[in-house]
């Protein structure tokens, strides 16, 4: 909150002007269900971006598209490797049928052309899932080397070579492996990687998708409500764990989540959803002391309900301070969303 | 729970009470002085419980007399067998327990899920012992069993080959965890490719026909993985189940190329370097200056399926070390992880598919070539759905598996065939052998009920950082279709 003054004017946007992704005008329909609706946001490169919303606002629909398990009905999803926005060379490569385009300093890809696993392997966007999704009869080392497949495969000649003990995949899979000890290292899995993982507890289980997703080598890291479920010691490890990424590794995370705590320590970014429409846009202090975003989660239709003294005092629990929504609702509200 | 209390402090209550008891109980100490005593305390103990058990059956005996029951008492057997009992348990105490780390203590102390073992463990020992029988096993029946050299070679060979054919299976249905049920399909497009090649084309010996075999096979298992690579469970199994059907229907009424019912007779034997098994100056036995035995292509025939049955594990376990294989088992977990972690599940099916098939078509020529005569009739369901139950019984993905539960299947129907014993019993009018099969049917439920997951149904991890654990069935998942 000491930060309110220099966010407003405007000193920390790097989503504007270095996007890593941009989605725009994304829709998605299920049949007659509107799950997305003319959906646009950045996330800047290496910040932390929250994607927020009530239950049923479609943030998982938006990641599934983000990550190609769903062909988005309209829109354009762009990642950029290298900075800056590239403009014109996303013109070029939306024009031509090509998946993706690069020139000299990085590449740009159009992730709605591309099949989930090239997205991952190519356009080098990692996911979790909000229900984990493990090798769970698989140790932990070896659902960290199945992270690395694509390196492996091409090392050990597309097989041929592995099976006829040819010297390069040796090599190869020692760096795997070291890749694979330094996340359970960084994860604190270290002393259980010869484990199943599904004999790990829930929290570690959690560490070891984000580590397993590390592993693929991501310019982006979504991950699916990351905190469920989590007590609060190991949501503070979290925390700390996606700052590291963030900040030893330059991985720009792209994060779903309820637990308010963590979205509003760590985020430099949040965007808020609403019935698969973006209702808020901005930095912590600005989204929290929106309006439409109080509105959104406490689930009333008119602003007025929230000068009632009690919903006040609930949403200052919520979100922090009382003063300033009391504040920001007085002022009438119009300004904090920015669509 | 059994770890030793490292301070002088010691707790109270029932959980105290109970981690005592988990201590005291099961395990015999490791060292020192008291291990002797305790020994021999455990096998005094046993030897007296079978005494006491021994008693009414061992030391009295009971026998129609005139006029009532007469007694006879046995002393002599019943202090045998309590002094039997007694050594055996303290052997056991000394030497076995002992070195297995406290016996049934330690099944008790580790998590069930998981099973360390360090060294040597029961399942390596076996399959390198089981390795040198294999070895030497057609000149050990020639030694022991002359009489029935032949018969026993032959069911050996039999043997090997479903071993061969489910350890092909198990790369689908074991590591990739895709339910095949028309497995028998590449079989009889190994058997009848080389069937075709070797009447048509003269040139063309078991030795060159094998690795085109394997290959059109291997294009066989790429043609079924297409259609059915989006499906899942059920209805894999019913595709896979077609295409087995079709396979062997089009062989059975394509009577211009593949002689329809009649099948394809006088396919050629194998040769070793050029040399044929036949009686003749130019044959196996005049070469090396041996008397001309039939048993000699017995042999030959043995040792080529045995080295085909050895290659095809070894590139199995090899396979299932490298990126590939671990994306197969990955696959089997979670397909969708796999593809947000940038595998393309597409290909990696295509590839289970297509290597499974290579092995059931190397199979499939070593069958046509060991028979001389293949006809359709050979390739009906019941051989798909007994290659399934070698690789299920074994546990889906165990190597070691898949060659105990082919020795059970294959070996113990033919070994239902001296059920003579059964008469004495049942008496004269019982014919065992019409019991046969339901003996064996009987012996498949008892082991699915007994062990659910099949014989050997730990996963050992294909890398290993500190310590090799088997990871137990209840974490491992068993892919689509099960």
């Amino acid at each position: 909150m000491a930060q309110t003054t220099s966010v407003e004017s405007g000193a920390h946007r790097r989503w504007e002007n270095d996007p890593v992704l941009s989605v725009e005008r994304l829709t998605m329909r299920f049949g007659g269900l509107v799950a997305v609706n003319d959906l646009s946001f950045d996330v800047g490169r290496g910040d932390i971006t929250a994607l927020i919303g009530p239950n049923g606002a479609g943030k998982t629909t938006v990641f599934n598209c983000v990550t190609g398990f769903y062909k988005p009905t309209e829109g354009r999803i762009v990642m950029r490797h290298g900075a800056g926005r590239k403009n014109d060379l996303v013109e070029e490569l939306t024009a031509s049928s090509a998946q993706h385009k690069s020139d000299g300093d990085g590449a740009v890809f159009l992730l709605e052309r591309m099949a989930d696993f090239t997205i991952s392997h190519r356009a080098r966007v990692a996911r979790t899932f909000q229900n984990i999704r493990l090798f769970s009869g698989m140790t932990v080392l070896e659902n960290l080397l199945v992270a690395q497949h694509n390196k492996l495969m091409v090392a050990s000649g597309y097989t041929i070579g592995g099976v006829l003990m040819l010297p390069g995949y040796r090599k190869a899979r020692g760096e795997a492996v070291d890749r694979a000890v330094y996340w359970m290292e960084r994860t604190g899995l270290i002393d259980r990687a010869d484990d199943p993982a599904g004999d790990l507890p829930y929290g570690a289980q959690r560490r070891l998708e984000i580590a397993r997703a590390m592993c693929t080598g991501p310019h982006l890291l979504c991950l699916d409500e990351p905190a469920a479920g989590l007590n609060p010691r190991e949501s503070a490890e979290l925390n700390e764990l996606l700052q590291f990424i963030r900040n030893e590794h330059g991985t720009s995370i792209l994060l779903i989540e309820h637990d308010m705590g963590v979205v509003m320590e760590i985020s430099d970014h949040i965007i808020v959803l609403d019935y698969g429409e973006k209702i808020a846009d901005g930095d912590a202090d600005q989204v929290k002391t929106d309006p439409k975003v109080i509105a959104a989660y406490l689930g009333v239709e008119d602003e007025e309900v929230l000068e009632q003294a009690e919903v006040l005092e609930v949403v200052a629990e919520a979100v922090g301070s009382k003063e300033e929504v009391a504040r920001k609702i007085q002022r009438g509200g119009g300004e904090g969303g920015k669509q | 729970m059994a770890q030793t209390p490292t301070s002088t402090m010691s707790p109270e209550g029932a959980q105290a009470k109970a981690e005592k008891r988990a201590e005291a109980a099961p395990g015999l100490p490791r060292t020192g002085p008291g291990r002797l005593q305790e020994a021999l305390r455990d096998a005094v103990m046993t030897a007296a419980l079978a005494g006491v058990l021994g008693f009414f059956f061992l030391a009295l005996r009971t026998d129609i007399a005139p006029g009532g029951l007469a007694i006879t008492t046995r002393w002599g057997l019943w202090f045998s067998a309590i002094a039997i009992v007694f050594a055996g348990r303290l052997a056991l105490n000394l030497f076995w327990f002992d070195k297995r780390g406290g016996g049934r203590a330690a099944v008790k102390t580790t998590a069930k899920t998981t099973v360390v073992s360090e060294g040597l463990d029961f399942m390596t020992i076996a399959g390198w012992v089981m390795f040198a029988v294999a070895v030497v096993l057609p000149f050990l029946i020639m030694w022991l069993l002359p009489g029935q050299q032949r018969q026993l070679i032959d069911l050996s060979i039999l043997i090997l080959t479903y071993v061969m054919l489910g350890w092909g299976l198990n790369i689908v249905v074991g590591l990739a965890g895709l339910l095949d049920l028309g497995y028998v399909a590449f079989y009889a497009v190994g058997a009848y490719s080389f069937a075709l090649l070797s009447t048509h084309f003269e040139f063309i010996g078991f030795w060159v026909a094998l690795p085109l075999a394997g290959l059109l096979a291997a294009i066989w298992g790429v043609i079924l993985g297409f259609p059915v690579l989006r499906l899942r469970g059920d209805y894999l199994a019913i595709v896979t189940l077609a295409f087995g059907e079709i396979i062997r229907v089009v062989l059975l009424n394509w009577y211009q190329f593949t002689g329809g019912p009649d099948g394809i007779s006088r396919i050629p034997k194998p040769t070793l370097f050029g040399l044929e098994f036949a009686r003749g100056d130019d044959g196996f036995a005049a070469f090396f200056g041996l008397e001309y035995s039939t048993i000699h292509r017995f042999i030959f025939i043995y040792y080529i399926i045995f080295v085909l049955a050895i290659v095809t594990h070894l590139v199995t376990v090899r396979l299932r070390r490298l990126p590939v294989g671990r994306a197969w088992e990955a696959m089997r977990e979670d397909e969708i992880a796999c593809r947000s972690l940038g595998i393309n599940t597409t290909n990696t099916k295509l590839t289970a598919f297509a290597i499974g098939a290579m092995f059931g078509g190397f199979a499939g020529s070593f069958f046509a070539t060991r028979q001389g005569f293949i006809s359709p009739e050979s390739f009906t369901f019941l051989e798909s759905a007994i290659i399934l139950a070698i690789v299920v019984l074994g546990g889906l993905g165990s190597q070691f598996g898949v060659v105990i539960a082919s020795i059970v299947m294959i070996g113990g129907i033919e070994l239902l065939r001296n059920l003579g014993f059964l008469q004495q019993i049942f008496g004269e009018g019982f014919d065992p052998v019409r019991f046969r099969m339901l003996f064996f049917g009987m012996a498949m439920v008892a082991i699915m009920v007994w062990k659910p997951r099949g014989l050997i149904s730990t996963r050992e991890p294909s890398v290993v950082l500190k310590h090799r654990k088997k990871i137990g069935a209840d974490m491992v998942s068993q892919g689509e279709g099960h």
